[in-house]
């Protein structure tokens, strides 16, 4: 019982951050198909910018998180227009390379600039420590992580679902010719769209940087985790990624907690059977 | 000329064709000090060829080909270690291996497109890569594989300090695996993989076993991948979990690529010049290495793509 809670309380938490990058992922294929192996690269900034701006200048864990979404959009949307924007409809090897080129670059810009040890993450004494449920205690830091996943997700859910720009966007990826053809600005929307996810990985990185932690490789070593998220979920929807961070959160944390010399190996293997059974994830529209 | 006369005329050997290898047995004598590096370089053109069939030949877009890479490392050297030391049985044991674990996941992997099976060969290496990791009682896990001692090859050619013998074993059998694959891709079989690549629809309509044809180019491939895996380790005597590591998957891609996809010689192209250029300039910054390979290839995509043959090719015809 205790060796469950603890395990749901984690996988939870992991799940949050695994969801809150990966989103906008979930939408910005679905919406060009544009395979984007660097969607971790702003995840990465965000948590740089986060991290160097509570140990370097003293900005508070919040405004540093704020900052981290809008440096990391801001610069994700330059990139947007300038480079993304030509390769839409290119091959699926060209998008693939160019992403890999981009993340070779930001690792060794980073490691260049911060060094290749981890970054050590200084909570603010508020998050640190335990609070207490009544049942048993948890660690403050997670429990905050998961209520921020939560609010983040309602507010996704309000944009997506209740505001014009949600309308457009969900028509656009449904069917984007026809969205174009009664006048709706995809390029624009797309733009939107790319600044918002990316603002939201790096949100994502930051929050999440005592679990995954920040170092070099992370635009490399955890791709395979937000792509796996994609690929289960499927694309273009808000929900299946979320079901698919969750599994992938709490199944890893089980795993890792119940049978550690095993790792890793059966989150993969699980993964594999899944995608066959639903090439299109697990949720997707085939 | 009838389609027929084309296909007779590209099959028939060429006078440039043969450039790579004068230049490659050239270079025995010429570079005598970097014969380890040049076995490298042969080890990874061999690689990179595999990835050719698959990616250039077949279209199957691929993050996963160091896993072939890998297993066939590791079962050539885990045979030396346990079994025996004699040199080409490991071969072929690394190219069963590999191309068993290609062919399983082949089956498997190959139903999928696009996403989905760029995602499913990037797990299927992960997975390996996680397996070689705990495994740890046979392939050392973490600290690699120890003890790979390799006997003269026939019992008369001993693997000599200066790697004059390992060059020369590369360098056979990456010209036999060479001719292979150059028969393969002129032949009726490599020819129905290109329209694959070109037409997915058409084939399956003029009735095609494309899932068939599929599986057997990815088994092939994995088998190739897993002899060079095996000379790697025979050559170095070590196993180390990096060969199934995403970036080296990576790195061969940028290698075909820079060198040119679906031309055979890009892999010869591309990864002497990535090898070269990285062993001189690794030496200078590390670090950096990797931040001018992204930008390279970042260019590439945007204005140069074909890689360097592509731009030769145009080049020549203007």
């Amino acid at each position: 019982m205790e060796a469950l809670t603890s395990i749901l309380f984690h996988g939870l938490a992991y799940a949050m951050v695994l969801y809150i990058v990966s989103v906008g992922l979930a939408v910005t294929m679905g919406l060009m198909g544009f395979v984007n192996l660097a969607h971790g690269v702003f995840a990465m900034a965000g948590g740089y910018v986060t991290v160097t701006l509570m140990n370097g200048y003293g900005v508070p864990f919040g405004l540093a998180l704020l900052a981290a979404f809008i440096i990391t959009a801001l610069i994700s949307v330059v990139l947007e227009r300038t480079l993304y924007a030509r390769l839409y409809g290119a091959s699926e090897l060209d998008q693939v390379l160019f992403t890999i080129g981009l993340i070779f670059m930001s690792v060794a810009a980073v490691r260049y600039l911060w060094g290749p040890l981890p970054q050590p993450v200084h909570l603010p004494a508020m998050l640190s420590g335990q609070v207490d449920l009544g049942f048993r205690s948890f660690p403050t830091y997670r429990s905050f992580m998961i209520l921020v996943g939560f609010v983040l997700i309602a507010l996704l859910w309000l944009l997506v679902e209740r505001t014009n720009f949600g309308a457009q966007l969900r028509a656009a990826v449904d069917n984007r010719r026809m969205a174009e053809s009664i006048g709706i600005d995809t390029r624009r929307l797309f733009s939107c769209a790319f600044a918002l996810g990316s603002g939201l990985a790096a949100l994502g990185g930051g929050l999440g940087a005592d679990i995954l932690a920040i170092y070099p490789g992370y635009a490399s070593e955890y791709l395979v985790y937000f792509l796996m998220v994609v690929a289960i979920g499927g694309l273009g929807s808000l929900r299946g990624p979320f079901v698919a961070a969750l599994l992938l959160g709490i199944g890893d944390t089980a795993c890792k907690y119940l049978v550690p010399q095993l790792g890793a190996f059966f989150v993969f293997a699980a993964m594999i059977a899944l995608l066959l059974w639903r090439p299109a994830g697990v949720f997707g529209r085939a | 000329m009838s389609p027929v006369d084309a296909l007779i005329r590209r099959h028939r050997l060429r006078a440039i064709e043969l450039l790579p290898w004068i230049i490659a047995v050239g270079g025995y004598f010429a570079f005598a000090d970097y014969l380890p590096l040049g076995s490298q370089i042969l080890i990874m053109i061999l690689f990179a060829l595999s990835l050719d069939l698959v990616l250039g030949y077949a279209g199957i877009v691929t993050l996963g080909h160091s896993a072939f890479f890998g297993v066939g490392a590791y079962a050539a050297g885990i045979y030396a270690a346990r079994v025996s030391g004699e040199p080409l049985s490991g071969l072929l044991v690394g190219a069963v291996a590999a191309g068993a674990v290609g062919w399983g996941s082949g089956m498997v992997i190959l139903r999928t497109q696009g996403l989905a099976l760029l995602m499913l060969t990037l797990a299927v290496t992960a997975l390996l890569a996680e397996a070689a990791n705990k495994a740890s009682f046979v392939t050392g896990g973490a600290d690699g594989l120890q003890g790979v001692d390799i006997s003269p090859i026939f019992g008369v050619f001993r693997f000599d300090l200066f790697g004059r013998t390992a060059y020369v074993y590369c360098l056979v059998v990456l010209f036999l695996a060479w001719l292979f694959a150059r028969h393969l891709v002129h032949s009726s079989f490599g020819q129905s993989l290109i329209g694959i690549r070109e037409n997915l629809v058409r084939m399956h309509a003029i009735g095609s076993p494309v899932r068939r044809r599929l599986l057997a180019v990815y088994t092939i491939a994995a088998a190739l991948a897993g002899v060079a895996g095996a000379l790697l380790a025979q050559t170095t005597q070590f196993v180390g979990l990096t060969v199934l590591g995403f970036q080296r998957s990576g790195e061969i891609v940028i290698m075909l690529v820079f060198g040119g996809v679906g031309r055979l010689y890009g892999a010869f192209v591309g990864a002497t010049l990535y090898m070269i250029a990285q062993d001189q300039l690794a030496k200078m910054d590390p670090e950096f290495w990797y931040f001018w390979i992204g930008l390279l290839l970042v260019l590439l995509v945007m204005f140069a793509r074909g890689g360097i043959l592509g731009l030769l090719d145009r080049v020549v015809r203007r």
